[in-house]
């Protein structure tokens, strides 16, 4: 069958064959670019924390009538009651461990500043200084929150000090995660002296865990694993302590630990929202991430219906219109099968033209959204799967009203309409 | 003659109802997409404090330097010295700084536990300046905040917590072990976006509990419990170590009444700058800003990206709809070719055709529109799945939303009609009789 007559009779339909050919175009345009922020959220949804998450919880106490922490000997209170919510927390039945921290990975309240392996460096310029996020705890930690140690040594006891919570001083030691410290060391880390906030005071590493995640969610692969782990104490009227418990027993722990601290000191603001699991602690993170994709999905799904809607009720249109050209056809010898094809080569042709503008628009759109907002290039892959999928969509809704056509009986080629 | 086309119109949506549904839904759920993320970005987006918004200036001073500043901007807040001499210089009608502080609370009646409380440390400027209503007493005055008194407001659902509801003003309340008199009781007030904290807060969070003195937060030692942002190596203990460190933790607010005044303010922030930069405690030149609430807004970004996406993807959404609404009324129209050739034939002129089909497309419109509505109404129900409960709440179906959803279906339908009602219009009467 020759492309000619099919492309004369259209040039009879501009109309109908721009709308369709633009309603492609434009759902092309659409559902890659929806697609592809689906996938992104669902990848950064995807991310590893580095904790073990499950069995974990955090909880978030403040203290009524704490003495100040620049009270003579405030800090040192406010130490020893942190001591001994801690212990009575050990004492809880089917606790594993317990470790005091300032924030926690997804959790949204962090304190950053900059790490570097030369002295007096601020300037985030070349490779010898980067952004971190500190996390103050003790030597707990890394069993609390079930982070892999992979080089060097864990905090012990010995190592372990407190200050006031807005007290600024420079740590002896830390320990950096994997990809902090492969970007400052890339010979490895262990025993090499790093320098935080652009200071001179030399701080060693002793230890590298694989991986721990920053407290926000929303940043960049460059950023969400830059975290510092300090052995100190914070002591301040408030304290977050993050509890591992035994398999299984997550509900009964989170349950008992308020009035195992109420007993320590009933003084205290503990209410349903201080104690929250990791699991609820990520859902929150995330909700925003995954509505976006839930909401693009569900867009994207009636955005091709429509389109599809669409297809079949103007190709019904021209079969009812061409009905006596159709029987013509089949009177002089035209098969069922050259009229059913006909109407697919016809949709080919329109969804064809339609996708090479899509592809245009979907480019532009994915440009337009990468300079206003957090979004990378579209991979070719998606925009490829895009134009396939509108081909497809576009010879399913076509088929319904083609089959239509192809039982046109000759007969209505003598009848006058 | 529109009503007997707007009756034409209601019974041809019965002919080809196959189509007709098709159209319907396509606006219905265009127009619902829209709408639903609309209510959220019109929530989000709003002017908070419409009547002032133009006269109340938030000013910030760069402390950290071209070494240490983001890309040459200031930081967000002011640290404690700038903000006591911005205070101090009363160079404003009206001014305040404020932070955030919490503090716990025992609610009395059956529940022995404490409860905790978030509130501000203000002047008592903030009252007048952001128009805060109040149900019983009032804010506290310049004197009180010189004698660092003892003095809070309370919010209405925290009067309703300490007091049952009733007047307590005069009582007295015990915050975190120190005990405050109820000086006034606003009424429920917490504008959306907290355009006056966006330091602390991304605009959105549940209501303050209280509002008390900041002088006497500061006798109290009482640190913010929002954000606090420090530079460079900084190693110090204790409290006033704090207070006169580079670290910004308080937002200053400014009431300027022309723009006589707003000039006079930026120079006085501007010799601020270069005073200290005279006197060595700032090494560069002076970098100030002073923005009024909606260039704020906009500064801090407080519009998610979430709901511009969001509100993007559903107009391209929508787009596509009308596309196919042209496409389906076209073919709808032209279906009936031989109607429209008798009815010319036996008078009836381009214009009356015309009128006909657009009215005809605006019964369409309006069908699609009450479709919208419902779908509307279910999208902003379930608007809490995309965004935080705070943001959510707000989004709601409220008059002009309905209105607005079917003015948008029925004007969009018709404007897409333009075309097809064209084409019916140029039907050749003799032409369509001839082939019957």
């Amino acid at each position: 069958m020759t492309l000619h007559p099919i492309l004369a009779a259209l040039r009879k339909h501009k109309a109908g064959v721009v709308l369709i050919a633009m309603q492609i175009a434009l759902t092309l345009a659409i559902v890659c670019n929806a697609v592809f922020i689906i996938g992104q959220r669902i990848e950064r949804v995807n991310r590893p924390t580095g904790l073990d998450e499950s069995n974990l919880f955090l909880i978030t106490q403040q203290w009524v009538d704490a003495p100040g922490e620049d009270t003579p000997g405030g800090v040192d209170k406010l130490d020893a009651m942190q001591l001994e919510d801690l212990a009575a927390l050990r004492q809880v039945p089917d606790v594993v461990s317990v470790a005091p921290i300032n924030s926690m990975p997804l959790l949204d309240s962090s304190w950053n500043g900059a790490i570097a392996s030369k002295p007096g460096d601020t300037q985030f310029r070349g490779k010898s200084v980067t952004r971190t996020t500190y996390y103050f705890s003790d030597d707990q930690m890394l069993p609390t929150l079930g982070v892999r140690l992979v080089a060097g040594r864990a905090f012990n006891a010995g190592d372990v000090g407190h200050q006031g919570f807005r007290d600024q001083r420079d740590p002896d030691i830390v320990i950096l995660t994997k990809a902090l410290a492969d970007k400052l060391f890339p010979n490895g880390a262990v025993g090499k002296a790093v320098y935080l906030n652009g200071g001179n005071k030399p701080v060693t590493v002793i230890g590298v865990v694989e991986r721990m995640q920053v407290p926000y969610a929303g940043g960049g692969d460059e950023v969400a694993w830059n975290s510092t782990l300090i052995p100190t104490r914070l002591n301040a009227n408030f304290a977050r302590y993050a509890v591992r418990t035994k398999p299984g027993r997550l509900d009964d722990v989170m349950r008992a630990v308020t009035p195992a601290l109420y007993k320590v000191n009933p003084m205290r603001v503990l209410d349903d929202d201080s104690v929250r699991s990791f699991t609820e602690i990520r859902d929150k993170a995330y909700r925003a991430d995954l509505g976006m994709a839930i909401l693009m999905g569900v867009v994207c799904l009636i955005l091709l219906c429509v389109t599809a809607a669409g297809i079949v009720g103007l190709t019904s249109f021209w079969v009812g219109q061409r009905h006596r050209q159709i029987g013509v056809r089949r009177a002089l010898g035209a098969r069922k099968i050259d009229i059913l094809h006909y109407f697919q080569i016809e949709n080919l042709l329109i969804a064809g033209s339609g996708v090479v503008i899509g592809v245009l628009l979907a480019v532009g759109l994915n440009q337009w959204l990468m300079s206003h907002y957090e979004m990378t290039r579209i991979p070719i892959l998606y925009v490829l799967t895009g134009v396939l999928a509108m081909l497809a969509i576009g010879q399913a809704a076509v088929f319904v009203p083609a089959r239509r056509a192809s039982n046109v009986p000759p007969v209505v080629a003598t009848r006058a309409v | 003659m529109f009503a007997y086309y707007f009756q034409l119109g209601l019974r041809s949506l019965r002919r080809n109802p196959a189509l007709t549904a098709l159209m319907v839904m396509a606006i219905g759920f265009g127009v619902a997409a829209s709408m639903t993320t609309y209510a959220v970005f019109r929530a989000v987006s709003g002017n908070p404090i419409p009547g002032k918004s133009a006269q109340l200036f938030t000013p910030l001073v760069d402390n950290w330097g071209p070494q240490q500043n983001l890309q040459g901007e200031p930081p967000d807040a002011l640290d404690y010295v700038d903000a006591m001499a911005l205070m101090r210089a009363q160079q404003a009608k009206r001014q305040t700084l404020l932070y955030q502080v919490q503090m716990s609370v025992l609610p009395g009646g059956d529940r022995d536990l404490p409860v905790s409380a978030n509130g501000y440390a203000v002047y008592g400027d903030f009252f007048p300046m952001f128009d805060v209503p109040f149900q019983y007493g009032s804010g506290w005055s310049a004197q009180d905040d010189e004698a660092r008194s003892s003095d809070v407001v309370i919010s209405a659902q925290l009067n309703q917590k300490l007091f049952g509801g009733v007047n307590s003003v005069g009582r007295t309340v015990n915050f975190s072990g120190h005990d405050y008199r109820v000086v006034g009781v606003t009424r429920p007030w917490d504008p959306k976006p907290r355009f006056f904290d966006l330091f602390n807060t991304t605009g959105f969070k549940d209501a303050s509990d209280f509002y008390m003195p900041f002088t006497r937060a500061q006798d109290l030692q009482m640190r913010s419990n929002g954000g606090n942002s420090c530079r460079g190596s900084l190693t110090f203990t204790g409290w006033e170590d704090y207070r006169q460190s580079n670290c910004v933790w308080i937002t200053a607010w400014v009431e300027l009444d022309s723009a006589a005044a707003v000039a006079r303010y930026r120079r006085f922030l501007e010799g601020y700058a270069s005073d200290q930069q005279k006197a060595g405690r700032f090494a560069w030149s002076p970098n100030v800003r002073l923005y009024d609430v909606m260039q704020w807004l906009d500064v801090r970004r407080v519009v998610p990206p979430e709901s511009r996406i969001s509100l993007l993807v559903a107009l391209g959404f929508f787009a596509i709809c009308l596309v196919n609404t042209i496409g389906l009324l076209l073919a709808k129209f032209l279906r009936r070719a031989g109607e429209i050739g008798v009815r010319r034939a036996l008078g009836a002129s381009r214009r009356e055709i015309y009128a006909q089909y657009l009215i005809e497309a605006g019964t369409v419109g309006l069908a699609g529109g009450v479709l919208g509505l419902l779908l509307t109404a279910a999208g902003v129900a379930g608007v809490g799945v995309l965004f935080p409960p705070q943001i959510a709440k707000l989004a709601q179906l409220d008059m002009s939303l309905v209105g607005l959803t079917l003015l948008v279906a029925i004007i969009a339908t018709v404007l897409a009609a333009f075309y097809p009602a064209w084409r019916a219009a140029r039907v050749q009467p003799a032409w369509q009789l001839k082939s019957n």
